[in-house]
């Protein structure tokens, strides 16, 4: 039987509670005589990250970038076809580290469909006691944390631990499915578009929740989210995708004001205005980003970015070191080759 | 500027065996020739059920409705039969998030713009396909002779959505209804979509009415911004004066709970609690259980819409009692 109570930090506050290398995940397409057209969706490629204890890493980047694949690699709800994960010094799934259950137990996710999410014929009492009673909690235990996480959720146990998904609007179920994320006192939690289908009065209850949470609880928050501004509001650090890659990671200072790469520029500046004298005059970007199945050679952005050059297409850029933030673009690397770098 | 749509008073209300929604509680506004009015709401407050209600396309037996809506001075609530399809084939046009329902997926883009085309001037095959490719290349698709070859699954979103656009504007309508048309699409490409809509709603000089639950879509194609919340528009407002002072409680918890720049590290304003249940019609203001300023006589009798200067109506007790600044 697992222990539940909240796992120590063990490693010091100066190393990572999460780091992945070289995570790879591609999906064959199917199609074809035998079922299978040969071809795969790069929908992760190569992609490395580490997240400090405490922090809110926010992932950002367009319909299709891998966003939910990385999220699903990190808590291996898939298997990666390459790549390592260190939880706090422990390797995952390797003979000398932790198994992928005690990953899951540390390492907790919220996706967006708040009603997919429940079990429709469970009471939120039941499904919320699931996970601690299926560890070995016992009964009275679990009642009692049941009304603590409703409690810290702020829903008012008495009145909703007895009721049915359906009976709960939007917002309560996704408080519901964050109090259910926290039933296992995980460090690192990943919210995977969590707030994205709740009205915009509802997103800020939760969001201040959230907040709160992190505080109180000491988490470790992934947050990703097609919304920039939300990221914006609630990160540390923000990593930017683009076809399965990452294309800028940095603070959250460096990323919004003063983005490196080309596509993170197109990105923020294709927010809609919130000021009528200063609407948006002209699309930063054309097209549409292209399809994750054969991506373009080279740089991925290249066939919408203004700055392309020969090179970009001949030779990837690496996630290279800039000071404030990392980039990947050839014009942020000495001697690529292209016109706007520095030369060697 | 003259007006091109008058809407007054609309209830809307669903009758099933199992639930009544009134989903439309009294809704009035104009649209003026070459304006774009912005329906901002959130989910539920009644956005589409208003916008097809002007297309009359509720299922009618099971739809109770009543008040008014005239297009160019033509009631629509009482239309005939023929009339109506004159109404929907070529006075009043309509595109939405999700293009899949405007397209057949067994015919081409071209082949279903030139029909379109073709049905309502009556032009002959070879110059429905000639206007088929202007329109195309209205909406800025690349290649348009191309692409009229293209069947609808072999385009990106935004080239549908584009396409979207140009079926919909075959027809010349003069009212364009647009629900919610950038919502499905990607950030970068949305703004493209945006411009687009409002480029040709000036070169084409229609009305609009955009339909958005995001406040910084509705100030990107806005003239006039409209709030809904459970079936009412409770403030509409010049998007300049909604933005910078909005009156209604619930316009300004909207605008304040909206996370955007420089909002970091502060505690966001939230609203409580969630908007009423449409079963029932309330007895007096419906945000009344969830705005801070609430007062007895909130509760007594729904508010009227009042005007507080310069074409901007409210519809709130503060209001109507002090004409303003108090609730500031
Ligand atoms: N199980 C799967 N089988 C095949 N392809 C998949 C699978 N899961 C994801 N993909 C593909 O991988 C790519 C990345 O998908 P992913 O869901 O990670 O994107 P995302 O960034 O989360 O997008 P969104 O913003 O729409 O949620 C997409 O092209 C998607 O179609
Ligand atoms: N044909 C129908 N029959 C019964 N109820 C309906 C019907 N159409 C809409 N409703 C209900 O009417 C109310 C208003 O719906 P409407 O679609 O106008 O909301 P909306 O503001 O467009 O929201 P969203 O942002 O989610 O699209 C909702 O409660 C909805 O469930
Ligand atoms: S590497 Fe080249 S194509 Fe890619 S972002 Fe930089 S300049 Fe643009
Ligand atoms: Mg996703
Ligand atoms: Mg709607």
């Amino acid at each position: 039987m697992e222990s539940l109570v909240p796992v120590e930090d063990r490693g010091g506050p100066a190393q990572p509670l999460l780091l992945a290398s070289g995570l790879r995940k591609h999906f064959p397409v199917p199609g074809g005589l035998l079922g299978r057209s040969g071809k795969v969706v790069r929908a992760v490629d190569d992609l490395s990250l580490s997240v400090a204890k405490g922090e809110t890493l926010g992932v950002v980047g367009e319909s299709g970038c891998g966003k939910s694949t990385v999220a699903r690699l990190l808590i291996r709800l898939i298997k990666p076809d390459r790549g390592t994960m260190v939880l706090d010094g422990d390797p995952v799934d390797e003979p000398h580290g932790i198994t992928v259950n005690e990953l899951r137990r540390q390492v907790q996710m919220v996706f967006q469909d708040s009603y997919a999410s429940l079990n429709p014929r469970l009471t939120i009492g039941e499904t919320l006691a699931f996970a601690p009673k299926a560890h070995g909690l016992p009964a009275a235990e679990a009642r009692a944390r049941v009304r603590d996480l409703l409690d810290k959720v702020g829903l008012d146990p008495t009145n909703y631990a007895e009721r049915y998904p359906h009976e709960l609007s939007g917002g309560q179920r996704q408080r519901v499915n964050i109090a259910r994320a926290l039933a296992l006192r995980p460090r690192l939690v990943i919210l995977d578009e969590a707030v994205s289908a709740l009205d915009k009065s509802v997103e800020a209850q939760v969001l201040n929740m959230l907040v709160d949470l992190k505080t109180e609880l000491g988490l470790t928050y992934i947050f990703i989210s097609h919304d920039l501004n939300v990221v914006q509001y609630l990160s540390d650090r923000v990593l930017v995708m683009y076809l399965g890659k990452i294309v800028e990671l940095g603070s959250v200072e460096a990323i919004y004001g003063d983005p490196q790469h080309p596509y993170t520029r197109a990105l923020l500046s294709a927010r809609p205005s919130m000021d009528p004298r200063r609407r948006t005059k002209e699309a930063p970007i054309q097209g549409d980003p292209p399809n994750p199945i054969d991506p373009p050679s080279g740089c991925r952005f290249r066939t919408r970015c203004p700055f392309a050059e020969d090179v970009c297409a001949r030779a990837e850029p690496p996630l290279a070191d800039t000071g404030a933030q990392a980039v990947a673009c050839h014009m942020r690397i000495a001697g690529s080759g292209h016109s706007k770098a520095v030369a060697t | 500027m003259s007006n091109l749509l008058q809407v007054r008073d609309l209830h809307v209300t669903f009758v099933t065996p199992d639930r009544t929604v009134n989903a439309v509680n009294g809704v009035s506004f104009d649209v003026r020739r070459g304006e774009t009015l912005g329906i901002l709401g959130e989910s539920g407050s009644g956005k589409s059920v208003t916008l097809r209600s002007i297309l009359r396309l509720h299922p009618e037996h099971r739809t109770r409705w009543s008040g008014s809506i005239k297009l160019e001075g033509d009631e629509i609530l009482t239309m005939g039969r023929g009339a109506l399809s004159d109404l929907r084939g070529q006075r009043v046009a309509m595109i939405f998030q999700e293009p899949a329902t405007a397209f057949d997926p067994v015919f081409t883009i071209g082949h279903q713009i030139a029909e379109t085309v073709r049905r309502h001037t009556g032009k002959g095959e070879a110059d429905s396909w000639t206007r088929a490719r202007e329109l195309l290349e209205m909406v800025r698709i690349p290649s348009p002779a191309q692409r009229l070859k293209a069947y609808p699954h072999e385009m990106s979103g935004g080239m549908r959505q584009r396409a979207m656009i140009a079926l919909a504007l075959s027809c010349n309508p003069s009212l364009l209804l647009a629900d919610e048309p950038t919502t499905a699409l990607d950030a970068t490409v949305q703004i493209q979509v945006l411009l687009l809509i409002r480029e040709l709603q000036r070169e084409l000089d229609v009305g609009v009415i955009f339909v958005t639950h995001d406040i910084g879509v509705a100030v990107e194609v806005s003239d006039r911004i409209g709030v809904m919340y459970a079936g009412k528009i409770v403030e509409l407002a010049p998007v300049e004066q909604m933005v910078d002072a909005p009156r209604h409680p619930y316009s300004r918890g909207l605008l304040a709970s909206t996370v955007h720049d420089g909002m970091r590290g502060r505690r966001l304003e939230a609203i409580p609690g969630a908007p009423p249940d449409l079963a029932e019609v309330p007895t007096g203001c419906s945000f009344a259980l969830r705005c801070k300023f609430v007062q007895s006589n909130c509760v007594a009798r729904p508010p009227d819409l009042r005007e507080v200067g310069g074409s901007h109506l409210v519809r709130c007790v503060l209001v109507d009692a002090q004409e303003a600044g108090v609730a500031a």
